[in-house]
């Protein structure tokens, strides 16, 4: 026997966009006869562009590989559509893997849902029964953990009730109960805390601790609140557009989350394979920035970030103006710094555009910025051009020697102003 | 994350080792076997749940096949004159009614069983096999009543004077016989199901190929009907015809139904190749149904 509880080897999931097939039995007869005669599938989307759809696949979860221990409480994080819950599916065994293979040692409870297989009508009782069956417990398993169960959900008085009668956190209690005291050696647990009151999820924090520590089970458990991850795991895993992006220590593995879906701090941009929106007129494009004057892009207050904006025109165009947005870690705009009316750009050119940000009035802090070329038309108003989101990212810090004062954004607000400048003072005499 | 360390599952031990996809023909009766409690938990929970707040509560059980036998009997009976002389044929009817009945509605719940439970199937991982089991043990317990009911009515009927019904040694094979429809029902039932998970038109089919398949079944009239006519073997290879049949001719005697020992052996034949597709359907579609459904 080996001590590892789960390995994870090279795993991939693909969904398929969009509908699947034609949904009826017709609909897929009508587009196999079709592809025979070499023909446009009468089921495709009018207008598309059959071969492209036919690609149109995703991939959930990327070649992934890791091991679990026995005895480890795994913290998985990522952003909504990294693939966690695809990897908790595939780990519960509600879907299979496309490619790859997992290996599991024990049996598995998985609580994706709180309270599966209940039903409304049975008591609650009657659906402890249910639910842990249904997890892979036998009916004598369940009797002696019974009391216990009961015990822990704090339901004593309302066991032979139907749970159709219960409200949403009784349902919840109970059913936490029942995964939590099932013998499983894995437990696979999907935010399933983010219900219930303070105490409970207290209270199931501990039994999922205990769980792990004293009775050697190994636990999985999926959130977004970083706080619980931070108490409760050992390990964490950062997965990102189905791939797994860190595995190792928590604290880590939390800082690496928040940064994640950030613009990265480098000192060249390229916009080539940027996407842009059908509104944008782009007669002239924004091809790449980069940033001058710095190696690691942190800016003491007051510094001047030197950027270097290379731009194409497809025609003559004049009174274009560029406008940098500046965007802090919590996604709120700070600030905009407009430019004068550029030279004319005449046609077929290339030229690069040198400009600098002020960053005096910055407070520390993560930001990046948004590059917008525009125009104001005759009739006064605003034609975006062109328009690169994350054209750049950068650090703010203030030099400690200087003027240490402590910055706190919610009193503050996100930009420092200018200092006042204290024209005169008068004194009155004292008498 | 890629690197050759994860290759080895082969070398290293694994209760569990889960693979894109199932062998062709798997169906693990040894997991069923250790998810029993469950098997019946469903087949509680189903019965209970199907006559809680009713005020008659299993009788409906009985209700239901008594009112299609009371019909049969004024329609196709009276009216009609399909049943056979001989025997009464309000029992005539209520035989072949509470045993297509229990054929019928294991047949509908079971092919429902991917789209209906989908919910359930979407959180926890069971052996897929134990709701269609517990489906039709669910069934049988509405039969056991409605059976209890036939073999009253059976006696009272022995006594009426004028009807000669002999039952015959035949009635021992009546559990064999159970088997088979519910087997029947079973494998019908997965390959609608395992299809339905992509076709939803076969859910449309589902109840109305039902009846018409009670129509090619001597449910309504006795097979002697077809007696000497050039369909009659193929009438015969309908599986569920000589099942009826035997069942009636066991309880009701030689004037109600036939016995023919080798359309039986045949029906068994079709029954098991049935099963087999649906095994076969279902243990394709077991895995990843989920992602269509």
């Amino acid at each position: 026997m080996n001590d590892l509880a789960i390995r994870i080897e090279h795993v991939s999931k693909q969904y398929r966009l969009g509908a699947i097939g034609g949904g009826t039995l017709k609909g897929d007869i009508q587009s196999f006869i079709a592809r025979r005669r070499g023909e446009e599938d009468p089921n495709s989307k009018i207008g598309s562009d059959s071969a492209y759809h036919k690609n149109e696949k995703f991939l959930a979860l990327d070649d992934v590989s890791f091991d679990v221990k026995k005895g480890e409480i795994v913290g998985i994080i990522g952003h909504n559509g990294a693939g966690k819950s695809t990897l908790l599916k595939l780990l519960s065994r509600v879907t299979a893997p496309t490619s790859g293979r997992i290996g599991i040692n024990g049996r598995i409870a998985s609580m994706l849902e709180v309270g599966t297989g209940f039903h409304p009508e049975l008591t609650g009782r009657e659906n402890v029964y249910m639910n842990g069956a249904i997890l892979g417990m036998t009916k004598a398993e369940i009797s002696a953990k019974f009391d216990e169960i009961v015990k822990f959900a704090e339901m004593e008085k309302f066991i032979d009730t139907p749970v159709k009668r219960y409200s949403s956190g009784m349902y919840v209690k109970l059913a936490f109960a029942v995964a939590a005291h099932l013998d499983s050696e894995i437990m696979v647990m999907d935010e399933v805390l983010a219900v219930g009151d303070m105490k409970f999820q207290d209270k199931c924090l501990g039994k999922m601790s205990d769980v792990s520590n004293q009775e050697g089970r190994t636990v999985l458990y999926v959130s977004h609140n970083m706080s619980t991850i931070k108490r409760l795991c050992n390990r964490c895993i950062v997965l990102d557009r189905g791939k797994v992006v860190f595995d190792g220590d928590v604290n880590d593995a939390v800082n690496i989350y928040l940064q994640n879906g950030k613009v990265e701090k480098k000192t060249f941009y390229s916009f080539e394979n940027t996407e842009h929106k059908d509104y944008y007129l782009r007669q002239i494009k924004m091809l790449s920035n980069e940033v001058l004057n710095t190696k690691d892009c942190v800016f003491k207050i007051g510094e001047k970030i030197k950027c270097k904006l290379k731009c194409h025109s497809d025609c003559e165009e004049s009174g274009v103006r560029l406008r940098v947005e500046i965007i802090n870690k919590s996604d709120v705009v700070t600030g905009i710094l407009f430019s004068d009316v550029l030279p004319t750009f005449s046609k077929n050119e290339t030229l690069d555009v040198n400009f600098e940000i002020d960053t005096s009035q910055f407070m520390n802090g993560n930001y990046h910025a948004q590059f917008v070329l525009f125009k104001i038309n005759n009739y006064g108003i605003t034609e975006t051009i062109d328009f690169i989101k994350g054209a750049m990212a950068f650090d703010i810090f203030s030099p400690t020697n200087e003027d240490n004062m402590e910055w706190f954004p919610q009193y503050g607000g996100a930009s420092r102003l200018k200092d006042l400048s204290v024209t005169g003072i008068n004194k009155y005499e004292n008498r | 994350m890629s690197n050759n360390k994860y290759t080895e599952i082969d070398n290293l031990q694994f209760d569990t080792v889960v693979e894109p996809k199932n062998k062709l023909f798997d169906l693990d009766v040894k997991e069923l076997w250790k998810y029993r409690d469950l098997i019946f938990l469903f087949v509680k929970r189903n019965f209970i749940s199907q006559y809680k707040q009713t005020v008659l509560g299993p009788a409906w059980a009985v209700i239901q096949p008594l009112l299609t036998t009371v019909v049969f009997t004024i329609i196709f009976g009276n009216v009609a004159g399909l049943a056979p002389g001989g025997v009464n044929s309000f029992v005539y009817y209520l035989c072949g009614t509470i045993f297509w009945q229990y054929f019928a509605s294991c047949l509908t719940m079971v092919s429902n069983t991917f789209t209906g439970n989908s919910h359930i199937f979407g959180k926890v991982y069971f052996p897929r096999m134990v709701l269609p089991v517990s489906t039709v043990i669910t069934n049988l317990i509405s039969l056991g009543i409605q059976f209890f009911f036939f073999i009253v009515a059976w006696v009272i009927f022995m006594f009426v004077p004028g009807y000669s019904m002999s039952p015959g040694w035949q009635i021992l094979l009546l559990p064999l016989m159970l088997v088979e429809l519910a087997l029947l029902a079973l494998g019908c039932g997965i390959v609608i199901s395992a299809l339905t998970t992509k076709y939803r038109d076969l859910a449309m089919l589902v109840s109305f190929g039902v009846q018409l398949w009670m129509y090619a079944t001597p449910v309504a009239y006795a097979a002697d009907m077809f007696s000497g006519s050039k369909i009659e073997f193929i009438y015969w290879l309908n599986p569920t015809c000589p099942v009826i049949e035997t069942i009636r001719y066991a309880f009701l005697g030689s004037s109600a139904a036939q016995f023919r020992p080798v359309m039986w052996g045949i029906s068994w034949i079709t029954t098991f190749v049935i099963l087999c597709i649906g095994i076969l359907l279902f243990s394709k579609v077991e895995k990843t149904f989920m992602d269509t459904v």
